[in-house]
């Protein structure tokens, strides 16, 4: 599969957060040929296992994190005809209207969000954004009809393909994270060609946009000596400031500030710059809001790096980022990979005296 | 109490994430005093004094060694740098600040328009972050990140002052100084202090990173060394300015009325048992001390107490005015009771019955 | 199942101080359990061992209340709250605290009687006419004081939540037959601030399957906030809440075991607030972690109402769950 594939099947796939069945098997099936074992542990976090080319008693083991979870709804109350629905994770509501949608009832059923007709309404309501209270979901059934097929707690995705736009960029839903998801596949295949004496453990993780719960538990279950995030970022348009947004082709972003480790940022900046590849500093003062952020602190505490993926209309149906921006972040993660030794574990910590 | 070095943890600057200077010190001062010394993969020193008796008990006594401060996010073609807070910052306190910027200390201000040019409507609103930036004197955007890559730290630039008559010689007439960061130089301080002295159990002083953007130094450290009980010591708001006439309210709490036992903050209840040990060696020794008004603030045991199946825990602090602003003050009273507080009561510790319920 | 609600709901325990819940529920599940453990954090354990799975179930034990932050000279109280007090219910409200001083809720003058007061706007008046007067100290806690009462086949009282989920516990401890698995039923602490006590005995237990019995909101109150649950409809088995996802094979496991017993369920999905599970989830590795809830209205007011029926089912769904097979 190339990437372009990948990254088309992993996008329109169904995996709300605690539902990622959908990704889950594709991903599955995708990291398999890459790596010695697969594993899916008790948060449905996978696990694509690639033992060290240079073989060691008990080597190292580097854990590199993306999310497969994507935003979507849950059905919170059948009423009459129409489904009244809760977010699970964080739409901005002034997008939902009319947008197409898919309810996971017994059967998948095709839907949009519907509102009611400006044309029956005050001029002073038109004016004001919907509330989601205000809005529902219809599937075209009957009242009595409804109620057969769907539950209240089914969860419900947006039903939008995967688009070529120019100069390689691409337009799907969910690419918050399954770019990073792609990133994770487009380094396994890259390590196919490289030799490395760390263990990686590609983690693709569940539940981040209810709260990094699926990287909090699978950091703590594979015990890392490191680990890098892969995770989209803001992508730069007319209508945002410059100040923590980042060009789309411009390369992946490398993160610094108090979530990562100075370490992990040399060696991504180093590795970068060894191989030409291009790549934009992110400056984030506190928490990251990634997987990156869970991971640091699971245990004894892990070294960890952050790559972002630009991405342009986060958290709607429409996200963009670009193909290149996701090779250029497997190849920077392959290799930092294959530069891992023995050494490094005594870099994560800081020397003892030398006062400044 | 070793004035020399809380002015110079003073003025060691490490915001979160950046805390090697101030680690440094510290590993300098307590080398000589304990046992066993390292630094782990975040960056907190943990320095390992064992205990005179076997007592069996391992006590761990945290210290955070992190200050807020500034990141450099950003530059303007013309070399203004952008910025954002590390920790919590109070944006109203930064106009017109000097700060240090990056490792070597790049002197620079936080602009401000002059009050000429302003507007009486402007001067009502405090100015929000995003619209700050600092001089470092530069011409251009790339000169501004040559010296100031993004990320970089910055800090404030504020000297360690003795206050009153007496002037910046000799002792601090006043029994008070000045100077940044004593949230939580002030607890490190109090720390390397204790680390003199043995006591009936293993202590295990970590000096933490990352406590003020989330308690994570503390959280890696409690659950690495897995001690039975655990204590933070802090430098805590305290909020005894004068109140309108007529108002009977309790300040947080009172520069010079001993140090502050936590019941509860917005992190953490205090284990009942350790609590009245503070409370009852306070008496016993005739120490000054107070009780922190409830729910404010939260300090390294509120991820210290979670850790593993749970760690009973309590806190002891040094107010101090002014707290993540550049500068604040606080009574060296205060600190010196708040060493002999706590070593008296680490020294009682194995004789209270904290097992078992 | 009355008497031991009843117990339950007016006895002392905010967040922090459990101790007199603690010991009240070590009375009614001592000679049940084959060991009673309390750990650090106060957390409570009645283990049923046997061959199965180990499986947490919690509740917690602990309830909203007030902590003292200042008495001023003529004896009146300021507090602070302890979980999330609603101010618009305070007023007027007897608090007492745990060496039995009852004080009342006072507001100063309020100059917009339309808005509810802060916090800072209202006192406890203990009787006391000066400060020398008042016996609680600064950082003491109290609670609402408040009778239970039945109204019809509903229950009535103070800290219903999570005194029910409790109250679950100790009625399927009481009435199981030979225990299939390794139960560790664990009644916890500080979760109103927190989820604190689940954090710990979470990690502490570790278990392979756990489940929080806690309440839940419902949506059939007048005008009340869009939702599918109502009270007598059954035990609530929960989706997701404000804080979590419930496992979808032990939520799935849980619908099936209430079809095969023919007992009355309904699905919750709550937008607010949270339980001990969101804790106990994410504990070390992961554990696959659902909820039952007793539906509940009027939660975090002195008077929170459940229905018996609901909570019967809650008790008869939880054994149908650890009598069987938990295979997800």
């Amino acid at each position: 599969m190339t990437l372009g594939e990948f990254l088309k099947a992993v996008t329109e796939a169904p995996g709300p957060s605690g539902y990622e069945e959908g990704v889950r098997q594709i991903v599955r099936s995708a990291f398999s040929p890459y790596c010695d074992e697969l594993r899916v542990d008790p948060m449905g976090n996978v696990w694509a296992v690639r033992r060290a080319t240079r073989r060691a008693d008990r080597a190292p083991r580097i854990m590199l994190a993306a999310h497969m979870d994507e935003i979507g709804f849950v059905v919170k109350k059948i009423d009459a005809h129409v489904l009244r629905v809760s977010q699970v994770g964080g739409f901005d509501v002034r997008i939902l209207p009319g947008q197409p949608v898919l309810v996971h009832g017994k059967v998948p059923l095709p839907g949009v969000i519907g509102s009611r007709p400006p044309h029956v309404l005050p001029p002073d309501e038109r004016e004001k954004v919907i509330p989601l209270d205000e809005l529902f979901v219809d599937v075209g059934l009957t009242a009595e009809e409804l109620p057969r097929y769907v539950r209240v707690g089914d969860l419900i995705t947006l039903r939008r393909g995967y688009v070529e736009l120019r100069n390689g960029l691409v337009m799907s839903k969910a690419l918050d994270d399954r770019a990073g998801v792609a990133a994770l596949y487009s380094c396994l295949q890259e390590l196919q060609a490289l030799q490395h004496s760390w263990d990686v453990f590609a983690v693709a993780t569940t539940q981040e946009e209810v709260g990094l719960r699926g990287a909090m538990t699978s950091a703590y279950g594979v015990a890392p000596d490191a680990a890098i995030a892969v995770d989209v970022t803001f992508g730069r348009t007319p209508d945002c400031p410059d100040i923590g947004t980042f060009e789309l082709d411009k390369g992946p972003c490398i993160a610094r500030g108090p979530n990562i480790h100075p370490v992990m940022f040399s060696l991504l900046e180093e590795t970068a710059k060894r191989l030409e590849i291009p790549y934009q500093t992110e400056p984030i003062p506190g928490r990251s809001g990634t997987d990156a952020w869970a991971i640091q602190v699971a245990r004894e505490g892990v070294p960890t790096g952050l790559v972002g993926l630009p991405l342009r209309y986060m958290h709607t149906p429409g996200e963009v980022v670009c193909l290149r921006d996701i090779e250029r972040a497997g190849r920077l993660l392959a290799h930092l990979v294959a530069t891992l030794d023995e050494r490094v574990l005594s870099r994560f910590r800081a020397p003892l005296g030398s006062s400044s | 109490m070793d004035l020399n070095l809380l002015e110079r943890l003073s003025l060691a600057r490490g915001a979160s994430g950046d805390e090697g200077a101030v680690r440094s010190i510290l590993a300098e001062v307590v080398g000589p005093l304990v046992d066993e010394l390292q630094v782990d993969t975040i960056g907190n020193l943990i320095a390992i004094k064992r205990g005179a008796s076997q007592s069996g008990l391992k006590v761990m006594v945290a210290a955070h060694m992190d200050e807020v401060g500034l990141m450099v996010v950003g530059a303007d073609n013309n070399g203004f740098l952008r910025f954002r807070p590390v920790g919590g910052v109070d944006a109203r306190v930064l106009l017109a600040n000097r700060v240090l910027v990056g490792p070597e200390g790049i002197p620079g201000v936080i602009g401000a328009k002059p009050v000429h040019l302003t507007s009486p409507k402007e001067r009502e609103a405090p100015l929000p972050v995003e619209q700050l930036y600092i001089d470092i004197g530069a011409k251009s955007k790339d000169e501004a990140l040559g010296a100031a890559p993004l990320g970089t730290y910055v800090t404030f630039d504020t000297p360690f002052t003795r206050l009153g008559a007496g002037g910046a010689q000799g002792a601090a007439e006043s029994g008070r100084v000045a100077g940044k960061a004593f949230d939580d130089r002030a607890g490190c301080c109090v720390l390397a202090e204790l680390l003199a002295e043995s006591y009936p159990f293993d202590l295990l002083a970590v000096f933490t990173v990352q406590e003020e953007v989330g308690l994570r130094g503390a959280q890696v450290a409690a659950y690495a060394l897995c001690p039975d009980l655990a204590f933070a010591l802090e430098g805590t708001v305290c909020d005894d300015a004068p109140r309108p006439e007529g108002e009977d309210v309790s300040p947080t709490t009172r520069l010079g009325f001993g140090p502050a036992i936590t019941i509860t903050d917005a992190s953490v209840v205090a284990d009942r048992r350790l609590v009245e040990l503070l409370m009852d060696t306070a008496e016993r020794e005739g120490i000054p001390c107070q009780v922190k008004q409830p729910n404010v603030g939260g300090t390294d045991i509120g991820a210290i107490h979670l850790q593993r199946g749970g760690i009973p825990t309590a806190a002891l602090s040094v107010p101090c005015r002014y707290i993540h602003s550049p500068e604040s003050i606080l009574d060296l009273g205060d600190l010196e009771n708040c060493i002999r507080l706590m070593r008296a009561s680490l020294m009682r510790l194995p004789s209270i019955p904290w097992k078992g319920r | 199942m009355e008497e031991v609600l009843r117990a339950l709901s007016e006895a002392y325990g905010p967040s922090g101080n459990e101790s007199e819940v603690r010991e009240l529920i070590r009375g009614m599940v001592e000679s049940y359990a084959d060991e009673l453990r309390v750990d650090a954090l106060g957390n409570l354990m009645a283990i049923r061992h046997g061959p199965g799975k180990r499986v947490m179930v919690a509740a917690h034990m602990d309830e909203i209340g007030v902590i003292v932050s200042h008495i001023d000279d003529k004896g009146f109280l300021r507090f602070s709250n302890i979980g999330g007090l609603q101010n618009l219910t305070l007023l007027g409200n007897r608090v007492r605290f745990a060496d039995g001083t009852v004080g009342v809720i006072g507001c100063e003058k309020l100059e917009d009687r339309s808005k509810v007061p802060e916090l800072s706007k209202l006192f406890i008046d203990v009787g006391a006419s000066s400060k020398g007067e008042v016996r609680v100290r600064v950082g003491d806690m109290g609670v609402i004081d408040r009778s239970f009462a039945m109204a019809g086949s509903r229950a009535v009282g103070k800290a219903m939540d999570d005194r029910a989920g409790c109250a679950a516990l100790v009625l399927a401890l009481r009435k199981m037959g030979e225990c299939r698995h390794d139960v560790y039923f664990t009644f916890t602490t500080q979760e109103e601030i927190g989820l604190r006590g689940a954090t710990a005995s979470g990690f502490g237990v570790d278990p392979e399957v756990a489940l929080a019995v806690d309440v839940t909101a419902t949506g059939d109150t007048p005008k009340a906030p869009t939702m599918a649950v109502s009270l007598g409809g059954g035990a609530a088995i929960k989706v997701r809440d404000g804080g979590m996802l419930a496992h979808p094979g032990v939520k799935e496991l849980l619908v099936r075991r209430a079809e095969e017993r023919g007992l009355p369920y309904q699905l919750e999905v709550l937008e607010g607030g949270t339980t001990d599970a969101r804790a106990i989830q994410t504990s070390r590795a992961g554990v696959p972690t659902g909820v039952i809830s007793i539906p509940c209205r009027y939660i975090h007011t002195a008077s929170e109402m459940i229905d018996l029926g609901d909570l019967e089912s809650a008790v008869n769904l939880l054994l149908a769950f650890l009598e069987g097979e938990i295979e997800l």
